[in-house]
């Protein structure tokens, strides 16, 4: 093992909020309370797409221990304006659209009126007693029939923004997106082999433990104060302000601990409809939301459908590509369409592509980031593709990836060139690793390989150290802390200062308390409020330089800081505690802030290996062996990253082999629990193999690339391709539970 | 449907203490748990007994509180997350899920720690099968379960380890 420079970076600390998350002690939103509470509880649309007639309200309001009910018609009007939400954008009239529906519902479960009381199930008795007349209309969940001309439509005030010119006709697709680089034709002439395939993939959900969960009180002073399960605080405050019509000000968002999110809880549910509540009653009200309605009315990624081609010479070399991508935005446009035309062909260098994207409304909830959104769909096609390529030309499907693999220099479809990166890296890893030499025997087994390309974000994030009498620091930022990004950070002040991770308290601050700070999300947060963290660390660094000097009776200049943060200067020498101490007893009280808006992507790659038994009864796959390889650019807690990389995989084997909502046929969600929705349980996997590969990353002081998106993305094409090795079945579609390989290997006998 | 029910008055042990509280026939032991009694360590996931966030033990067996009544706790032994740590000291579960970072979000871990003391209590040198099988019930979204079953097998060697310890210096 090579030696590293860093003294803290690279080591395994034990998390600083981990004692209370092991003793029960840590605090959830649902955890916590406030005087003369009152639980919400929210009535849903049983159709997926009606008219409201008329609520009527009265037999609620009359309940003993009801204090306020609220439907649409209390929601201020909200005017069209687009909302960057750090990962995505949104229209906020949809947005509070989507939290309470008020002329019409879109999908099942749509919130038409919520009722507070004094417990949750009086409050869920009087909504029962709420009476909705609706006038049904026709509805659509399936992507091309949405799209098709005579297709119900969900907004008649929809028009395609096709490449930026608006439509003259309604119609369910919101955008038509278009990206091309080189000659295609000329491309594909040029082509020696060409693959060509429809794809499809189910609806899924980020699954996230916690459900969403809020506590509003609508203080006599006007203002908002909220305590919620959000992967942004400041995001969560802004949508809230728009949609309740009051300033950003007006609102204090504090984060609570956060069961899980994966890119499902930056939008906003709950809080506008808990604060309505709550100024109606005149006390604090909580609504902690079922899991039956998790899975109807929040987050789900979207389905899809894919027609992808690509063209490769005799040599391997990937000539031409061309992907056909549509993927439903749910009830209101603004799904991840964009991302995944940019993804289709982001871990090869093809000269000559074309990608044409379409967003489209359908009667379901409106559709959200999940992990690596919209990646994971265009690499089941594109990485699958890539093995039939292989086949085809009689080349290793690990040769045809190095071969293409994109490099420094390469062009994206979408147009941005990639400086240093780590594909090839983690393809090297891939060859050289146990597990691809190890043979893999026995009947019904099959292997596979598949890449996967998330861009990391960077975005704004704030972070401020404060230090204490005896040098140990308090370390406030931004970030909602969803998976141990408080060590992360504090090991990065720790390394920046030459103090250790335990000599710094993180604390997550609120939105009154610490400088604005852009979502957890993105892979951004050991990236970019790391980066916050180091700054904060060197402006407490400058302050304590000139401190030093006139304590040491030196000019400022004359002060250095070692590596190891030791302060030497005029023949004295003092550690950062030792001569923070000293500062402390001398004058002011010191404090180190920073704020950072990186603008670049941090381009993470991931290669994985999988094998898998396919049962030829049943068609079940059971993954025998998995191994997930990551370019971390550097691993600041190797545990963590490790713990990124199993997550996500075992998420991707979810998407790969069950997970999918099912619709009845008047478009009703029919698994809505855990149980039928049926998530991995530990018994479905085994253990999850990690190699952590560090390239580095010039955008950051310690290399960090964030790791929490991409290896999300591999798994389903990798048990795709797996699942044809053992069987000579080529899956096209997600999830591959055991009804759909056994009628494919059918067909395909 | 009536809102106004009469509360039951109900006698139990919580983490070695005896407790009383009154609840409403309806109300789940989860409810009690974390409303009336405040111990706010066991989550609600579902509600419906599918992710055992919630998992308490009852009489040594771990169950999903959200699938008791709270008057079925009129006379048992209950033991939440907040009964695992001995004073201020970390159960070896414990340590081990912090030592092995086998907890992200943490919003599982509750009912991973209260289900895996309940199966190394029963079952010391469970293999690896076993863990998974028994804890199958215990959903995580953020893991990948991977860290979360070797903490487990550590935790199972540390005490078993302190077992040996204790049975030689009697």
């Amino acid at each position: 093992m090579a030696t590293t420079p860093y003294r803290v970076i690279g080591t395994r600390p034990v998390r600083h909020d981990g004692a209370d998350k092991v003793t029960g002690k840590a605090v959830y939103t649902a955890d916590f309370k406030l005087p003369g509470l009152q639980a919400g509880f929210v009535l849903r649309s049983p159709h997926p797409h009606a008219k409201i007639v008329s609520i009527d309200t009265s037999a609620a309001e009359a309940t003993a221990g009801v204090s306020a009910v609220v439907t649409g018609a209390d929601f201020p009007n909200v005017q069209d304006k687009i909302a960057q939400l750090g990962e995505g954008s949104v229209n906020l009239a949809h947005l509070s659209a989507n939290c309470m529906a008020k002329d019409k519902v879109l999908y099942k479960g749509h919130a038409v009126a919520a009722v507070s009381a004094t417990n949750a199930h009086i409050a869920e008795e009087a909504a029962a007693k709420i009476v909705v007349e609706y006038e049904m209309l026709p509805s659509v969940t399936d992507i091309m029939e949405a799209m098709a001309d005579d297709a119900p439509l969900l907004h008649a005030d929809l028009f395609t923004d096709d490449l930026g010119q608006k439509a003259d006709t309604a119609s369910n697709v919101a955008v038509h997106m278009h990206f091309e680089k080189g000659d295609v034709a000329a491309g594909f002439e040029q082509a020696d082999v060409v693959v060509e395939a429809e794809f499809k993939t189910a609806t899924v959900h980020q699954g996230y433990i916690e459900p969403h969960a809020i506590v509003a009180d609508y203080n006599e002073d006007g203002r908002v104060r909220l305590w919620t399960a959000t992967q942004g605080s400041f995001t969560c405050r802004q949508q809230t302000a728009e949609i309740l019509q009051i300033g950003v000000g007006d609102v204090l968002v504090t984060p609570c601990e956060i069961g899980g999110g994966f890119g499902g809880k930056i939008a906003v549910y709950l809080e506008p409809t808990a604060a309505i509540l709550s100024k109606k009653a005149g006390r604090p009200v909580s609504i902690l939301m079922t899991r039956t309605d998790v899975f109807e009315a929040t987050g789900p990624t979207p389905a899809s459908f894919m027609r992808v081609k690509v063209g490769a010479k005799n040599d391997g070399t990937l000539i031409a590509g061309e992907a056909w991508i549509a993927y439903d935005a749910g009830a209101f446009p603004g799904g991840v369409i964009g991302p995944g035309c940019m993804c289709v062909f982001s871990c090869y260098d093809i000269e000559h592509a074309v990608v044409d994207g379409y967003d489209v409304c359908v009667n379901k909830p409106h559709t959200k980031a999940y992990r690596a959104p919209g990646a994971t769909q265009v690499a089941f096609a594109m990485e699958q593709l890539m093995d039939e390529l292989a086949e085809q030309l009689d080349i290793c499907p690990l040769e045809i990836r190095m071969k293409n693999a994109v490099k420094e220099g390469s062009r994206r479809v979408d147009g941005p060139v990639y400086p240093q990166i780590g594909y090839v890296e983690c393809l090297e890893a891939l060859r050289d690793s146990d597990h691809w030499n190890s043979p893999l025997t026995g009947d019904n087994r099959g292997r596979g390989i598949a890449g996967g390309f998330w861009f990391g974000c960077g975005l704004k994030s704030s972070a401020a150290c404060s230090v204490n009498s005896d040098g140990t620091i308090n370390l406030l930022e931004g970030s909602t802390d969803i998976g141990g990004s408080r060590a992360s950070l504090a090991m990065q002040l720790a390394e920046t200062l030459g103090i250790e991770s335990s000599d710094i308290n993180p604390m997550v601050g609120d939105t009154d308390s610490v400088g604005y700070t852009d979502v957890t999300g993105g892979s951004r947060v050991t990236f970019a409020t790391g980066l916050a963290a180091y700054e904060a660390g060197r402006d407490l660094q400058s302050q304590m330089k000139v401190r030093a000097a006139e304590l040491w009776e030196c000019e400022t200049n004359d002060v250095s800081i070692a590596d190891d943060g030791t302060f030497s200067g005029n023949g004295k020498t003092a550690g950062f505690k030792d001569l923070a101490t000293q500062l402390f007893s001398s004058g002011e009280a010191l404090v180190g802030r920073a704020t950072v808006a990186p603008e670049c992507p941090t381009n993470g790659f991931a290669a994985h290996i999988v094998d898998v038994e396919v049962d030829p009864d049943t068609g079940k796959v059971t993954i025998l062996r998995y191994t997930a390889i990551q370019d971390a650019g550097t691993a600041i807690h190797p545990s963590y990253v490790e713990g990124q990389m199993q997550g996500g995989a075992v998420q991707g084997i979810g998407w790969a082999l069950n997970e999918e909502y099912f619709f009845n046929d008047d478009d009703q969600m029919t698994n809505a629990s855990f149980l039928d929705y049926r998530m991995p349980t530990m018994l479905d996997v085994p253990m999850i193999d990690t190699i952590i590969v560090e390239t580095g990353n010039a955008d950051h002081p310690y290399g960090v690339r964030g790791v929490g998106e991409p290896p999300i993305i591999p798994p389903p094409p990798a048990i795709g391709n797996a699942i044809y090795n053992a069987t000579q079945t080529r899956m096209r579609e997600l999830p591959m539970s055991p009804p759909k390989v056994w009628q494919a290997m059918q067909s395909s006998d | 449907m009536t809102t106004a029910t009469k509360k039951i008055h109900v006698t139990t042990t919580v983490n070695g203490e005896s407790v009383e509280f009154l609840c409403e026939p309806r109300n789940s032991l989860l409810e009690v748990l974390r409303d009336t009694l405040g111990l706010t360590g066991c989550k609600e996931g579902c509600n419906n007994g599918n992710c055992g966030a919630c998992t308490v033990i009852v009489n040594k067996l771990p169950v999903n509180s959200c699938l008791v009544f709270g008057v079925e706790a009129e006379g048992a032994e209950i033991e939440t997350v907040e009964g695992i740590a001995d004073a201020n000291e970390l159960h070896p579960i414990q340590d081990c899920f912090l030592e092995g970072a086998a907890l992200q979000c943490g919003i599982c871990t509750p009912g991973f720690l209260v289900s895996a003391k309940a199966l190394l209590e029963k079952k010391p040198g469970a293999s690896e099968e076993t863990i998974r099988f028994d804890l199958s019930g215990n959903l995580c979204r953020c893991t990948g379960y991977d860290k979360i079953v070797r903490a487990i097998q550590e935790a199972d060697k540390q005490m078993s380890a302190a077992t040996v310890d204790s049975t030689t210096n009697d």
